[in-house]
Formats: structure tokens, C-alpha cells, sequence
């Protein structure tokens, strides 16, 4: 019997219209658990480097979480895998909600999408009974909306939705796919609109095993009170309406610059007020004691459930105030817009317009008022209407290059072609550094997590905080506790912690555990109640497998190394390893490259960033190093840099 | 015989629907702790408390499954709130012809409440357990009068087949069955 999975993948051919239900392989979970490792399996195995994002021969999978539909609190995301028309590279997304959890009781793991429909469709999955139906009554209707009208066109309010808006529709780079409270955003939407998948409804009333059911149901109960009462973990920033650490520390406009002492008395009294005014309930992921999420309504607009930092996002790309942001995603979210990368496009639109670049001539009757300007762009670039509103809709660096005349001086924010979070800093820090470069998710909030962000100054409070540290391995106890403020970390242990913050990622991914329980709650508080060392007894009692804390990081490095993998397949080289140019005011370019060289050894791989055989044999990985080879990726003769070399020079180097 | 002097001990979930966040753990919770063996696998089909979640209409209402009912009411309502209309089924408890809701999904036996009686006895049925938002609380509170005799999920199960095909159809199928055995 499998336990915690399945055991089936949905296979959909939208070119022939073929559905067919597909035993897995149980020993890919053990190798890859599930989620975003054995989607990018997957992917390695059956989307060749030649095929373009565009083609139908790219996939498109939505692969829940091994853990997902658990009693497992917290363990509820999806991953969303496929290869990205941005940059050719591999892109994943993962949503909460409540999507995974009726998959499998629906009796799949995984949704695996090859070819493309002729028109719009929806895919309906209820049990044994899945279905490919027309969906053209629903273009251009609402992300939302649609979820709401395929609930009421099959006559049952437990469905489940996943869909794309006007965005998607349209090839948008930035579309999201949107989920009741939640979406899965940096940049997979498109793909479903590109094989024209409106929405993928989904019911299942089946039984889903767990392997030691009493052990786990008393370790579940202990952690939803404990999750409950900690204070370190869900999006506790999402209930505090004190913005200052956002609006002071976050870069307005098209990611330019800072505004100290924005934030007032004043302000936050006007903002508390539009947000209860405008909120009808905080709500929760499936599973999960935490109300991270908070649902508005404006009259007369869509209701929207904000989440995280979006909450500001659009608000300081167009240098406005809240009601404004609550305004723009309740248009975005129904189109299905990614909240982080698409005010930075219209930012980046408006600083053209104010360059001379842009003229009235590509925008005839351009607003004077910077949030007016928003909802102009923003439907031009929906709707790819015009030279300028298809340009932007690639995102920032394609529109920059369609628009030429000089735009490409305005495109500083993005970093392997995708936007980045607009933050702006003083000084290079090692670590951030090689997250920003290396990062396979694109964003650094994906990446960084488990080890603090800065050091406090007090070495007794540092003290304190290792004591109970329970989510560290012992050397990053005393990396932190010798670590003083305003110091760069030791190289070593910068890259380190580089290793251990996308470890911690790549683990959470694969089983569906949300990030803020887990992996992105370490660095404040240091209290995360899921790490690497209470998930192994997780995953035992759940799947019956025999894990630990070393067997998990080595599965986490597996997946971490094939992601890799497949994007130096796909060209991807260390010169494309570079943070946005300004983000940092002083860069110190020897060292960077030297903690590159450190990195990459650190990791095995060579010193263009590329796998070794060796260490991808030693992962398992015999059949990726084989491919390399015979591609002439690699030679399979290579050899890392000595990693204690590497760092004694740059220890060296820093003097 | 006289019933002065009995007490019952009379246990009551109570819902608040405005601190339900819609998780659905006490539908994960109850579906684990009737599965056989216990806590051996989930499905919210089959959980005798089922949230009715309209998240963009803000309805968040956990319906506990109440008494099996043979027949559907007869004439319905339908109740209009913040303008989205609803049915009278919509936070009905019963286990009923009409649809499929509090029924197994496989068998179709009607599925109720039952406190999470257990041997030895839970301090709080395990849905109120899981609620850490207090959407569910617990409270017994003891009153006059005699004890009733809860139908157990056999007679309940048997009440529903006798229902669904008659009793002499159920009592030859019993005695084939028993038979073979």
C-alpha cells in the first residue's frame, strides 16, 4: 500500500484530447519525495533542452506535496513545474489553499499537461471520472469568477478550482494561477494559458493512508497547538498594520529608491482604517491553524484575499497609498497577476513615459496621475494592446529590448530576466550575494530563511537565541553567535549558509510544508516549528519510509542538483549568475567572485557552476551526468576547486 | 417508574462562525478518528462535521451530521444572505435522500455524530481539539431527566438498508449471508 501518496499521476494530452491514469514509480519517491522533486524529475526526463517553452511539447504540472492532505499540519502546497518563456529555464510555483489535498482524494498525486487544446478548456477530475470540457463561455472572465461559475455549472460547492484570468489568456509572463485564498505567481500562469487551460476543477472523495496512524495523529495534534501559539511563524507580519518596516526598508517606484521617515501616526491610523473597514475575515491554507490570509472587499469592487507583501507592492510602484493597492489587486487578482514582478513592469512603464521614451504616441491620453497611469497600463498590457501594452506584457527585461530606444537603461531590477524584490541596499553581504546569484527560484524569498538576516548586537540575546535553536545543525550555532554586527560572515560559513537556507527550500517543496512554518521562519525568531530536525519523524510516520535528518538533506540536494541540472542543460552559466547590478551601492567584485568559486566547490561543481559527475554519481544522479556528457555539457573528467583553498585566498583577499 | 431524580449529562459543540478560519483540520481530525483501524487514513467525505466554506461570500459555517433522515423535506426555502442566495439544504446536518452529503462515499450509509464516544472517553471530540481559533467548543452540561439510548451506528447503518430496500429484502439477504458464514 502507498502511504501519504496516491501512487497515480493524471496524464492529459491536450492535443489528442488523452486522459489516462499512470502508476508511479514508488522509488522515485524515495528518491524525490514529491512536489517540486519529482516534477523536476519529470521535466529532466521528458522536456529535452531543444524544446521551447512555447512548443506543446513542454509540460505543465501541478505535483502536490507528499505530504499534502496529511494530518500533517501546514502541509498543503502545491508545486506548478514547467519551463519558462521568460528564460528558457526551468520555473516553479507552489500554492496553498486547498488544491493538493482534494487531488489526491480525487486519487492523484500529480497533473502532468503535454500538448495543447485547440480552444479553451477546463479539465474536470471528480474521482475515477475526468473529463476535458469546453471553456470559451468563460474567456476573459475573472480568475475568481470563473472558479465560482464552474462551481455552479457542476452543481457542487466542494470543488476545487485552480485558474487562470485575462493574463494567462493572453500569454501574459507575469499571469499567476489563482486558487480560492491563494496562487501560485512568478511566472507558470502563462504556460497554462498557452496550452489553454481556463481551469482544472477538482472533487475527490476517496481514502488517503498514513503508515503509523496513532503516533502521527498525537504528534499532529501537539504541533497544530504549537503552530497555534508561535509567535515565529505564519505571515505575522500580514496581521500588523505598523508598515513601517515595509514602506522604510522596500524601494518605491520602479525599485529606485527609499523613503526614510515615511511612515507616521497619522498614516497608520488612515491605513488601520481602510483595512477593517475593507476586511470581512482572516482565513487559513487547509490543514493549518495559522489566518494568514485576509479577505476584502471595497464596494463596488472584487473581493481579494491579500496575502504577504503584496499588500504594499503596487502601493509603492506607483508612490500611493493602501485603498490604491486593495484597488489594483482586486482587478489583478482576477485577471491573475503575479503581485510582486507586475508593479514593477507598470513602474517601469511610467519611468519611461517620464524618460521621453515613451511619447503620446505609444500612449495616447496617458493619465498625469501616477495611480491612474497604473490602471491604464495595467489594461493595455492585460490585453497585449498596442506596440507598448505586448511589450510589457513580457515583463521588464523583453519590453525594455522590443522598446529599444535606450529602455534597456531602465531595466536594473531584474536578474536572470525575471524581476526581483525591489529592495535596495548599502553593502554586499557575502551570503545574500550568492543567494541572489544562485538562487534556481528566482527570488530571494525563495531561497534565504533559515539563518538570520543580521546578527543582534547584544551577545546575550545571541546567546539566548542559540539555546533553544532547535532548527540549527550545531555549526551554524556558533557562525551566529560569533557573528557581530556590520561584520561580513567568514566565507565559509557565508556559503554555508547559502547551502543551508535553499536545503531547507528544497525540502518544504518536495513534501508541500508552507514555507512559513518551516523554511522562511528561521531567520526571525529562530523558532520555525517545522526544520530538519522534527520533519524526518514527520516523514517516517507518515510514509512509512526510514528518514533522518541526513537522508533528507541528501534527497533536498538530489533535487536541488537536478534543477541545476536542468538549466545547464539549457545554458545557463555562471556569467548569468549575477545580482541586479545596483543592488547593492558598494560591491566589492573580487570577493563576490571569489565566494562564487567557494560556492560552486562547496556544492561539487565545477567552476562555471556546472554538477560534476562525481557528484551527481554520488546523488544518484548517474543518468543526469551520462546526459551531460554526452551533450558535451561536461566532460565527466572535471573536478570542483578545493573548497579550503578557495576560502583560505579569499580570507586572504578581504585581508 | 418514576424519571425524578435521573440525570443526563447532555454534550454540546458549540459553533462560532465568525472565528472559523475555514482550515477544515476538524474535518481531517473527525475522518481520522472513524477511520478503521483508527486514525489510519483521511477524507473529509467522510467526516461527520463538514465546514460549508464560501470564502469570497464569507460563509464559513461547520455543520456537525445530525440525524438520518429516509425522506427529503418536503417544499424548500432558500435563505438570501449578503445577497448570494442559499438552499435550506445548505446547513442542514441530516443525512438525507436528497444529496450526498454525511453519507459514506462507497456504501452511501449515513454517517452522524457521535461525540467521538470512545473507550476510555476523549476530554473534547477531536474536532474541538484541532480548532485552535475556538470556531468549535466543548462544554456537558448535566440536566433532569432519564438517560436516552443512543441508536448505535449498527442500527443506524441497518435503519438506512431497511429504508433503501425493505426489510424483508434485508432480512433474506441476512440469512444468506449468515449462512454461508
Amino acid at each position: 500500500m502507498r502511504y501519504a501518496e496516491t501512487g497515480f499521476d493524471l496524464e492529459v494530452d491536450l492535443s489528442r484530447g488523452n486522459i489516462e491514469r499512470v502508476q508511479t514509480d514508488p522509488g522515485l519517491t524515495e528518491r524525490h519525495l514529491g512536489g517540486q522533486g519529482t516534477a523536476a524529475k519529470i521535466l529532466w526526463d521528458r522536456v529535452p533542452p531543444e524544446t521551447d517553452p512555447f512548443s506543446p511539447d513542454n509540460l505543465l504540472i501541478f505535483s502536490a506535496g507528499l505530504l499534502v492532505g496529511t494530518p500533517v499540519p501546514g502541509a498543503n502546497r502545491t508545486d506548478v513545474s514547467t519551463i519558462s518563456p521568460l528564460n528558457n529555464l526551468y520555473k516553479d510555483s507552489l500554492f496553498g489553499g486547498f488544491f493538493g489535498a482534494e487531488l489526491k482524494h480525487a486519487g492523484y498525486d500529480k497533473i502532468i499537461f503535454r500538448g495543447k487544446a485547440s480552444d479553451l478548456i477546463y479539465l474536470w477530475i471528480n474521482n475515477d471520472h475526468v473529463e476535458i470540457r469546453d471553456a470559451t463561455h468563460l474567456r476573459g472572465k475573472g480568475a475568481l469568477e470563473s472558479a465560482e461559475l464552474i462551481k455552479d455549472e457542476l452543481g457542487d460547492e466542494n470543488i476545487q478550482v485552480a485558474s487562470i484570468g485575462l493574463a494567462g489568456e493572453n500569454r501574459v509572463y507575469m499571469a499567476s494561477i489563482e486558487h480560492a485564498n491563494a496562487s501560485s505567481s512568478r511566472g507558470v500562469g502563462v504556460i497554462m494559458g498557452d496550452k489553454r487551460i481556463k481551469a482544472i476543477a477538482v472533487r475527490g472523495t476517496k481514502d488517503l493512508n498514513v503508515a503509523r496512524p496513532p503516533e502521527l495523529f498525537e504528534k499532529s495534534l501537539a504541533m497544530y497547538k504549537h503552530i497555534y501559539e508561535n509567535p515565529h511563524c505564519g505571515d505575522f507580519m500580514a496581521h500588523e498594520d505598523d508598515e513601517e518596516w515595509h514602506v522604510d526598508n522596500f524601494a518605491w517606484g520602479n525599485a529606485r529608491e527609499r523613503i526614510k521617515g515615511y511612515w507616521n501616526k497619522e498614516r497608520e491610523e488612515r491605513w488601520t482604517a481602510i483595512s477593517e473597514n475593507a476586511r470581512f475575515r482572516w482565513n487559513a491554507c487547509y490543514n493549518c491553524p495559522k489566518d494568514c490570509h485576509q479577505a476584502l472587499r471595497r464596494p463596488g469592487k472584487h473581493t481579494i484575499f491579500q496575502k504577504c507583501y503584496s499588500k504594499l507592492t503596487y502601493a509603492m510602484a506607483a508612490y500611493k497609498e493602501l485603498d490604491f493597492n486593495y484597488d489594483m489587486l482586486s482587478l489583478t487578482q482576477e485577471y491573475g497577476l503575479d503581485g510582486y514582478s507586475t508593479p514593477q513592469v507598470l513602474a517601469f512603464g511610467v519611468e519611461l513615459y517620464d524618460a521621453g521614451i515613451l511619447t503620446d504616441e505609444d500612449l495616447p491620453g496617458f493619465p498625469e496621475d501616477s495611480g491612474e497611469r497604473f490602471f491604464y497600463l495595467l489594461d493595455k498590457m492585460v490585453r497585449r494592446e498596442g506596440m507598448v501594452g505586448d511589450a510589457l506584457a513580457d515583463g521588464v527585461y523583453w519590453a525594455a529590448r522590443k522598446i529599444g530606444r535606450g529602455a534597456e537603461e531602465y531595466d536594473h531590477n531584474t536578474m536572470k530576466k525575471s524581476e526581483q524584490v525591489p529592495v535596495k541596499l548599502g553593502r554586499v553581504a557575502y551570503h545574500y550575494f550568492l543567494m541572489y546569484a544562485t538562487g534556481e527560484k528566482l527570488n530571494i524569498t525563495q531561497i534565504e530563511g533559515s539563518f538570520p538576516q543580521v546578527p543582534t548586537p547584544d551577545t546575550k540575546e545571541r546567546e539566548e537565541f542559540v539555546k533553544g535553536w532547535d532548527a540549527a545543525p550545531e555549526y551554524f550555532r556558533n557562525l551566529y553567535l560569533n557573528w557581530e554586527p556590520r561584520n561580513q560572515l567568514p566565507v565559509d560559513g557565508a556559503v554555508r549558509v547559502v547551502d543551508w537556507n535553499e536545503i531547507m527550500h528544497y525540502v518544504d517543496d518536495s513534501i508541500g510544508m508552507c514555507a512559513f512554518l518551516s523554511c522562511f521562519r528561521g531567520q526571525f525568531g529562530g523558532r520555525p516549528p517545522y526544520h530538519l530536525h522534527n520533519l524526518p519523524d514527520f516523514i517516517s510516520l507518515t510514509t512509512g519510509m526510514d528518514m533522518d535528518p541526513d537522508k533528507l538533506w541528501e534527497i533536498a540536494a538530489r533535487n536541488r542538483n537536478l534543477v541545476r541540472a536542468i538549466n545547464v542543460r539549457r545554458g545557463m552559466r555562471r556569467e548569468d549568475e549575477r545580482p541586479p547590478e545596483d543592488h547593492w551601492k558598494k560591491r566589492e567584485p573580487e570577493m563576490e567572485q571569489k565566494c562564487l568559486d567557494a560556492y560552486y566547490a562547496f556544492k561539487g561543481w565545477t567552476n562555471d557552476g556546472i554538477p560534476t559527475k562525481d557528484r551527481l554519481d554520488e546523488l544518484g544522479l548517474d543518468y543526469v551526468s551520462q546526459d551531460l556528457i554526452e551533450r558535451g555539457v561536461i566532460t565527466g573528467d572535471e573536478q570542483p576547486l578545493s573548497f579550503e583553498a578557495i576560502v583560505e585566498e579569499a580570507e586572504q583577499l578581504r585581508g | 417508574m418514576s424519571d425524578m431524580g435521573q440525570k443526563k449529562i447532555v454534550k454540546r459543540i458549540h459553533v462560532d462562525v465568525d472565528k472559523c478560519i475555514g482550515c477544515r483540520a476538524c474535518e481531517i481530525a473527525c475522518s481520522a478518528f472513524h477511520a478503521e483501524p483508527k486514525y489510519s487514513s483521511i477524507n473529509p467525505a467522510r467526516s461527520r462535521i463538514r465546514v460549508v466554506l464560501d470564502e469570497v461570500n464569507d460563509v464559513y459555517v461547520p455543520i456537525r451530521a445530525g440525524e438520518y433522515t429516509p425522506a427529503e423535506c418536503a417544499g424548500r426555502h432558500t435563505y438570501t444572505i449578503d445577497g448570494k442566495e442559499y438552499k435550506d439544504c445548505s446547513f442542514c446536518g441530516a443525512s438525507c435522500p436528497a444529496r450526498d452529503m454525511f453519507k459514506e462515499p462507497d456504501s452511501g450509509l449515513p454517517l452522524k455524530c457521535d461525540m467521538c464516544e470512545s473507550d476510555p472517553p476523549l476530554e473534547e471530540p477531536v474536532c474541538v481539539q484541532v480548532c485552535r481559533v475556538d470556531a468549535l467548543t466543548y462544554e456537558e452540561t448535566e440536566v433532569e431527566g432519564p438517560a436516552e439510548e443512543e441508536p448505535s451506528e449498527l442500527e443506524i447503518g441497518l435503519d438506512a438498508l431497511i429504508n433503501r430496500y425493505g426489510p424483508e429484502k434485508v432480512l433474506e439477504t441476512m440469512a444468506r449471508k449468515y449462512e454461508q458464514e
